[in-house]
């Protein structure tokens, strides 16, 4: 694997080819706020809350750093008035959704955003995918899955497999950043979990 | 539906993953409606994940997970069709048959969608009933093109 | 019938189907397309063949279901060959007067002809009628003329000879350098040079690639790709074979969306034919090349006309789309190296191979070569198809081919390139069409849809529309596009509702910002542009529902309210007895009143209102006028003489 360098924040880093842009920073200890990123796991791309500045042969984009490859050259930059601006009206859709978040509390106060911004809805799930993808990659339970599209996209569990698997695992409980999964769960186990006398 | 009548459905096609959809599809046509069995047998003999098929069953709008009726209504909500009063239609069936778009009737007699484009556009607004388009509606026809499947007015 | 072997065959078995066929013989064809069979097309086939037969023709007269030529509104479309006597909404009642008048004596009915709306002129030939006479129908034009139900029509007009001419005279550089040069753009959207796709994935190191079509034009409003595949499948096929050679792949797919049943069926036949033929399969026309083709139904999701969610879900997985980091054309399908276009770009490729890269070069303009189909909806004279070379103004297909806005009506704005287009007003309307024109106006040409739209359409209206569709479509994925769409649909909703606030603008224009910078895929970068462009052109639409609750095109249903005017009922009565809601007092010779509490804006009073009376009004942004006394209300008859 060939050696390749590039620039993050005026910093000189040493990555190697078919890393991610975000990978190397981390490697040189830059900071980039995720919500869906996981080392266990593919990157997934669907927060963006990772968007960097990429400037190659004179073009600048914005990219996603944790699904972006490294190239030769390329001058990254973590943090700029629009990727801020960007990154805060990201945390206030996810805010719209789970205002007593933890997770998305802390970077709020780094971004300035207003968990107010947006009218509240109804779900606090947030989509990072975080459990899914736990439970399909690492453990190969596919306990619990997306379902629908849009708008209306939400997580459900399998409940013939989340009966038998998962109170002896709960792995995933602890990466959800708004406990959804947790209320997901219950809800789940009370309402349609195959009854014990089967 | 039994299960050797699914099985004759997987089996017209490669048994691989990559089916799945194209399956889904044949057992909706024939069936009107994806049953847990069915979706449960696919799983097992194609070997993907239950999680996967449910994602698939509810993504796609061309599947659905309950009964629909004997008649299935659908009303374009294209542009075109919009532009030219789609909405006014949908108002009109819904009050001939007294659910709304996404419900099926507790007689199990219509089940009403809207459709984001038969690709009829220059006829806009269209309806279709059981497949077949109508075209150019405007309330009172929609009235008289339902009145065929008795419905009460 | 045995396989055709070798390019020789084809042109021996070509002569043969020609010679059984007389020029001069009368045809009569019928578009068998899935307008014209909703308007009652089958009904006209069956009474065609009954009457023939009647009349004992069999022997003198042909008739065939064809291909949709993309007149739709006057279908059912019937043209008469040789003379190509084009008759419009032919009703089964019609036709033994067709047979006795047109057939035996050769004489024209004219009240089937084409009636121009202003000058009254009839149109005797298809290509007298001014929808026609303006458009250039290089692809198009053989749709009226074959049963693409039958292979041999096909094949009468020149069919697989592009085919022959690539595998037999041509190598496969040949053929890429070909399309290269000709300098065709992607019919789809997004307008990539083809050659360049087609020369990335055959050079590519992976030995196993793929060539797909995208049938599943999710536009909606848009509806060439319907016609194409449904009238004139092979055609398609022969550019895909084609396509399939230059590139180094033997296996494609068609991806066709399960809403155009009609096409999903021409098109599986057409397959089988031409394997019959042998101009599919193994070996084809004797040139050691093999090729396959599977069709692949969509299951109902716009995202999967983009093309690395195409891809997918020919997996058998969700539509979700991949970031363009890694060049499909590279690692698409499985990844392996794909070329993927659309149906019209495909459908183009025999044309170029058989008349040249400099013939199509010819057409068009410096940027955007050839022709492009664009479907024509909306507040139309002539609603339908229309193929034009680019580089033709909005105006002229506006005006010139699409005959302007019926019922008296203004124009006001034709909407382009689907959801991810824009609103393009009439100051703009002498810009050309082209790849490139239209989006610095704030739109795009993207497929080819043309919706025209008059002072009645609310543009906010507008907007809202399209993030609806798109909060459906989305496939959830990422936050801009899922959370920003959901934020974007509750405020123009509210506005189109009259809960519009200050500072809703403002907070639309972030949330658009956020999805164009930062969404996955195309689907949520473009999701903003319907808003944006009709924000650029029409901010005063928006400032009167915020400010004013008032809909200045007098067309949001919270906004507006129904008024009888008292100087203008006669009480006839006719809204008293259609309306749905029983919101209207009424009575003999007392003018009309109706109850706001009761009324649901449904609009029927308005419709039924007798033209000449005129009475029913819309009120917005200002409060209705107070019912008039009972005694005014007695209608006292004026005398008969003036």
């Amino acid at each position: 694997m060939s050696d390749i360098f590039l620039e993050i924040d005026g910093k000189e880093v040493k990555a190697t080819e078919g890393m991610t842009v975000l990978a190397a920073a981390q490697s040189a200890g830059i900071p980039i706020p995720t919500l869906c990123y996981h080392e266990k796991l593919e990157p997934f791309g669907g927060c963006r809350l990772c968007i960097v500045e990429a400037e190659a042969r004179g073009w600048t984009k914005l990219v996603v750093s944790c699904v972006y490859p490294v190239e030769e050259k390329l001058i990254v930059r973590t943090r700029s008035e629009k990727i801020d601006r960007i990154r805060k009206t990201i945390l206030e859709l996810l805010l719209a959704h789970a205002p007593d978040s933890p997770a998305l509390h802390d970077l709020a106060q780094v971004y300035g955003a207003d968990k107010n911004r947006f009218e509240k809805e109804a779900s606090f799930c947030i989509h990072c995918g975080l459990c899914v993808r736990y439970c399909a990659e690492v453990k190969k339970k596919n306990a619990v899955g997306f379902v629908d599209r849009g708008i209306r996209k939400e997580i459900s569990f399998i409940p013939e497999i989340a009966s038998k698997e998962c109170n002896d695992c709960k792995e995933c409980f602890p990466l959800c950043p708004t406990s959804y999964l947790q209320a997901a769960f219950v809800l789940t186990e009370a309402l349609v979990f195959p009854s014990s006398s089967e | 539906m039994d299960i050797d009548r699914i099985d004759q459905i997987i089996d017209k096609h490669q048994v691989a993953a990559s089916s799945l959809i194209q399956i889904l599809l044949d057992i909706q046509s024939e069936n009107h409606w994806l049953p847990r069995e069915a979706l449960e047998r696919v799983g097992e003999r194609l070997e993907v994940p239950s999680s996967r098929i449910q994602h698939i069953a509810t993504f796609y709008k061309a599947f659905s997970l309950v009964p629909k009726g004997r008649h299935e209504i659908h009303i374009c909500v294209g542009t075109a069709c919009h532009v030219r009063g789609a909405t006014r239609i949908l108002d009109t069936v819904e009050e001939a048959i007294g659910i709304k778009s996404g419900e099926t009737d507790l007689d199990l007699k219509f089940s009403l969608e809207t459709v984001n484009c038969l690709g009829c556009c220059a006829l806009g607004p269209v309806l279709e009933v059981d497949g077949k388009v109508h075209g150019k509606m405007s309330p009172v026809k929609t009235a008289d093109v339902l009145k065929n499947y008795g419905t009460k007015n | 019938m045995a396989r055709l072997n070798s390019p020789e065959a084809l042109e021996n078995f070509r002569q043969e189907i020609l010679s059984k066929r007389d020029p001069k013989k009368p045809c009569i064809s019928i578009c068998a397309g899935a307008g014209c069979i909703a308007s009652g097309a089958d009904e006209v086939i069956a009474a065609f063949s009954a009457e023939i037969e009647k009349e004992g023709l069999q022997a003198q007269v042909d008739t065939k279901g064809t291909g949709c030529p993309g007149f739709c509104e006057r279908g059912p479309v019937v043209v008469i060959y040789p003379e190509e006597i084009c008759y419009l909404q032919v009703t089964p009642e019609d036709v033994p007067e067709i047979i006795s008048q047109t057939i035996k004596e050769k004489k024209v009915v004219d009240r089937l002809l084409y009636e121009d709306p202003v000058t009254g002129e009839r149109a005797i030939h298809e290509s007298d009628i001014t929808f026609y006479k303006n458009q250039q129908r290089t692809v198009l034009c053989n749709n009226i003329k074959i049963d693409s139900k039958n292979i041999d029509d096909y094949l009468a007009l020149d069919g697989y000879s592009a085919l022959a001419k690539a595998l037999s005279k041509m190598t496969a550089v040949d053929v890429l350098e070909e399309v290269k040069k000709s300098n065709l753009r992607g019919r789809g959207g997004a307008g990539f040079p083809a050659g360049r796709k087609w020369e990335g994935s055959r050079n590519a190191p992976e030995p196993i690639k793929y060539v797909i079509v995208n049938a599943d034009e999710g536009d909606p409003g848009a509806f060439m790709d319907r016609a194409l595949l449904e009238g004139n499948p092979h055609s398609i096929l022969e550019g895909l074979i084609i396509g399939g050679y230059a590139i180094g792949s033997n296996e494609g797919y068609i991806y066709v969306r399960q809403e155009y049943p009609l096409a999903v069926k021409n098109i599986n036949l057409a397959i089988k034919q031409a394997e019959a033929y042998g101009l599919l399969g193994e070996n084809i026309l004797g040139s050691g090349y093999d090729f396959n083709v599977f069709v692949h139904q969509g299951a109902g999701a716009f995202v999967c006309g983009e093309s690395t969610a195409l891809m997918t879900a020919l997996e058998g997985r969700v539509g979700e789309p991949r970031p363009k980091y890694v060049r499909s054309n590279v690692k698409g399908l499985w990844e392996r190296p794909s070329v993927l276009n659309n149906v019209e770009t495909w459908a183009n490729v025999p044309l170029i191979i058989n008349n040249g890269a400099d013939w199509f070069t010819e057409i068009g303009t410096e940027s955007s070569k050839g022709t492009k189909i664009f479907s024509l909806v909306g507040k139309i004279t002539n609603t339908g198809l229309v193929e034009v070379p680019m580089g033709i103004t909005l105006r002229d297909i506006i005006y010139k081919i699409g005959g302007g806005i019926p019922d008296g009506k203004k124009f006001k704005a034709v909407q382009t390139g689907g959801p991810s287009g824009g609103c393009i007003p009439e100051e703009q309307l002498d810009l050309e069409v082209g790849f490139d024109e239209l989006t610095k106006a704030g739109s795009m040409m993207g497929s080819g849809g043309m919706i025209v739209m008059d002072e009645d359409t609310c543009m906010v209206d507008v907007a809202r529309y399209f993030i609806n569709f798109l909060t459906d479509e989305s496939c959830g994925k990422c936050v801009p596009c899922r959370e920003g769409l959901r934020q974007m649909h509750r405020i123009l909703t509210n506005i189109t509702e009259g809960k519009g606030e200050e500072g809703d603008i403002e907070l639309l224009e972030v949330l658009s910002e956020t999805a164009v910078e930062a969404s996955l895929c195309a689907l949520g970068k473009s999701a903003p542009n319907p808003f944006l462009s009709t924000l650029r052109y029409f901010r005063d639409e928006y400032e009167a529902h915020i400010k004013e609750k008032r809909c200045p095109a007098l067309s949001c249903k919270e906004l507006i309210a129904f008024y009888i005017d008292p100087g203008k009922c006669l009480a006839c009565g006719i809204c008293y007895k259609k309306c749905p809601a029983k919101a209207i007092d009424g009575g003999k010779k007392k003018i009309h009143i109706i109850d706001q509490e009761k009324c649901t804006n449904c609009g029927t009073c308005f419709e039924v209102c007798p033209p000449r009376f005129g009475a029913v009004a819309k009120i917005s942004g200002k409060p209705v006028p107070p019912p008039i006394p009972e005694e005014k209300r007695i209608i006292i008859r004026k005398s008969k003489e003036k």
